[in-house]
């Protein structure tokens, strides 16, 4: 399942933020997105996962191959470790959270209350979580906040390991995760001022500037 | 002459409202002027009204242009959805108020009118009853524009509720029926002829609903232009900003 | 769909889920009726179905905003929208959810508060059946007004503000279907349109519901 991106312009709050963006993610393959803050990384991240539309350009996939982790967490306090893994697996239509509780190591918190974990744990149950949506392309952003040093690696080890059984990922991150990963800064993509008359998608509206 | 989609470029709607709003200011302010002294001053009283019944003129118009403003913003929301063409939607935000400000005509001229002629300011009869929830629906929906920052987002949710508001706005008028039958008379103007009102008060009141006509489209013309003005702003200070 | 409607109904039930506060505030409705009223009990029982019918629709609104919020602040809306579900799917299970948590204890609960009221013995079927049939069409109406107002940030007064006028036409119907049963008069035919309004906001609603859901999120 590849995903391709091609000439994709973003925008945040009806103001373009991205333009140009050109890339393709392979299976096996992970993309790491560098970039200062407030560039757009996370609009486009949301933009490639189809929660929001593309001012213009395409994102080539199918929306049911991703698997879409954001800032937060999606976690119910009040649901148990394994209760909120079982609830997404159900969605996802997937037998099992073993793997996934083992995987980031949850297995002695399984009947904790998701509101009882430190900030590092709840962040561990939620990429948990990707393990059981089944799903090829990982669609990650910032994944690693509030992650201590063991939990990093215990994160990059799923990452490789899902890589290896022919996912991938595309991840925002600022620290280096050790993984053969390309990376592609979007700092020189930033949107151009004269470029984006049409902040109102398409030349129809550039009327109004 | 190209197509009709041609005015909902906003460079063009604004060029071409510039040309055509002051010839439908001047037809508005004549018509109605003409309609409303000739309503008030030149018909006769009403053998059983007295001269209350002129205030026929103001009422009848403003409650005819109240439903059909919701009727535009209807049309206009579902151009925006399926069309997007982003005047489509800035008309109907810029209609929303002007409705409101007819609904709420032709609520007082109907209190004072239902004053002398049924005893009461009020009473809960079904086109009372109705007028009131459309204000209400009215209220929503400008209430709705308003909190919302992303102006695109905003125009999508109104439309949506525009349009599902619409049908509830239709499902609440058999409701009321069913619930009371009431005391206002019937349509004044219908093609039957029994209930209709007599000629000598028909000619300035068709007058009167083509002058708040005429006066609802300059309203319009003149709002919608201040939204893209207002519109473009934002987008000129956002460039700025980004630049 | 059927493991978020059951933990939909989990979260409801536990500790600060507010399951019951909808029916607290019925009663207390119903309580102060009286108070304002008077006591006198021929007035209570020939507006006892109209306060009900009130008081089920207000208890309904009061829990319309938890329906999207706490999903919306803890970012398990976005993740919903990228699962398998559609999003028709998800707002009919929230309304289903909120209806089970809200609609059906209040049902339930009203023949109770009629005794408090001293509705008269031929109206408790109609006003339960009533209830019955038109609490869905709350909670479906509810849900879209939830999905329109969700990313505000003082969306609750909106909320009631676009969903009440929504509300009429069910009111209307149900509230008379229920006046019509206390006075034993026959309601079938309020009862059918009630029926009706009910039935065309499930079949469509929610296709405005996940639309402007969406619109939401981006």
């Amino acid at each position: 399942m590849t995903l391709t991106v091609s000439d994709l312009t973003i925008s945040r709050g009806g103001i373009p933020v991205l333009e140009g963006l050109n890339f393709s993610l392979e299976p096996g393959g992970a993309l790491v997105l560098r970039g200062p803050n407030g560039v757009g990384k996370t609009t486009l991240l949301r933009t490639v996962a189809g929660l929001q539309p593309a001012v213009a350009g395409t994102v080539e996939c199918d929306p049911e191959s991703i698997a879409y982790a954001a800032h937060s967490d999606g976690l119910k306090g009040m649901l148990t470790v394994s209760e909120n893994l079982h609830f997404w697996a159900d969605i996802f239509g997937t037998k099992g959270i073993d793997a996934a509780l083992k995987g980031f190591d949850l297995e002695g918190l399984v009947d904790r209350p998701a509101s009882a974990l430190s900030a590092g744990q709840k962040r561990r149950l939620g990429l948990a979580r990707l393990l059981v949506t089944g799903r090829p392309i990982w669609i990650l952003d910032e994944p690693t906040v509030s992650l201590d040093v063991a939990s990093v690696e215990m994160f990059a080890d799923a990452v490789r390991a899902h890589l290896a059984a022919g996912g991938s990922a595309l991840i925002a991150t600022h620290i280096d995760l050790g993984l053969e990963a390309e990376v592609f800064d979007v700092g020189p993509y930033r949107a151009k001022p004269e470029n984006s008359t049409d902040a109102f998608s398409g030349s129809f509206d550039e009327g109004f500037l | 002459m190209g197509s009709i989609w041609e005015y909902a470029n906003p460079v063009k709607f604004v060029r071409t409202s510039e040309i055509v709003l002051p010839w439908v200011s001047v037809i508005a302010m004549v018509t109605l002027v003409v309609g409303l002294v000739w309503g008030f001053f030149f018909t006769p009283d009403d053998y059983r009204q007295g001269s209350t019944v002129k205030i026929i003129y103001l009422h009848v118009p403003a409650a005819l242009m109240a439903i059909n403003v919701w009727f535009m913003m209807l049309v206009t929301s579902l151009i925006w959805l399926i069309r997007r063409h982003h005047v489509s939607a800035l008309a109907a935000k810029a209609a929303a108020p002007v409705g409101i400000i007819m609904t709420v005509i032709a609520l007082v001229t109907g209190a004072i009118w239902g004053q002398p002629m049924w005893g009461t300011w009020w009473a809960w009869d079904p086109r009372l009853t109705s007028f009131l929830i459309l204000f209400l629906f009215y209220l929503g929906y400008i209430a709705l524009w308003e909190a919302i920052d992303n102006p695109d987002t905003a125009a999508d949710l109104t439309a949506v509720l525009c349009i599902v508001g619409s049908v509830f706005a239709v499902l609440s008028r058999y409701a009321v029926n069913f619930w009371n039958q009431g005391l206002h008379q019937g349509a004044s103007l219908s093609l039957d002829k029994e209930e209709n009102v007599a000629d000598v008060f028909s000619t300035p009141l068709y007058i009167c609903m083509v002058g708040f006509g005429f006066l609802f489209i300059a309203l319009v013309f003149l709002r919608t232009r201040t939204e893209i003005h207002k519109r473009r702003t934002k987008a000129l200070l956002a460039r700025e900003r980004l630049g | 769909m059927i493991a978020l409607l059951v933990r939909d109904m989990k979260l409801a039930m536990r500790a600060g889920g507010g399951f019951g506060l909808g029916l607290a505030f019925f009663l207390i409705v119903t309580v102060l009726v009286p108070f304002g009223v008077g006591p006198e009990s021929g007035l209570l029982s020939k507006i006892a179905p109209g306060i009900l019918w009130l008081g089920a629709l207000l208890a309904c609104l009061l829990s319309l905003d938890r329906i999207f919020a706490l999903d919306w602040e803890d970012g398990s809306l976005d993740l919903l929208a990228t699962s398998p579900l559609p999003m028709e799917g998800v707002v009919t299970i929230k309304a289903l959810a909120h209806w089970l948590t809200t609609g059906l204890p209040l049902c339930l609960a009203a023949p109770l508060f009629g005794l408090l009221l001293s509705l008269p013995d031929t109206g408790y079927v109609w006003l339960v059946l009533s209830l019955v049939i038109g609490t869905p069409a709350l909670s479906v109406v509810g849900t879209f007004g939830a999905a329109l107002t969700v990313g505000l940030k003082r969306g609750g007064l909106l909320l009631s503000l676009l969903v009440l006028p929504l509300y009429v036409p069910t009111l209307i119907f149900g509230a008379e279907v229920a006046r019509r049963g206390a006075l034993g008069m026959d309601a079938m035919t309020p009862l059918l349109m009630l029926g009706g309004i009910t039935a065309g906001t499930i079949a469509l609603l929610p296709f405005a519901s996940a639309l402007v859901l969406r619109v939401n999120l981006r």
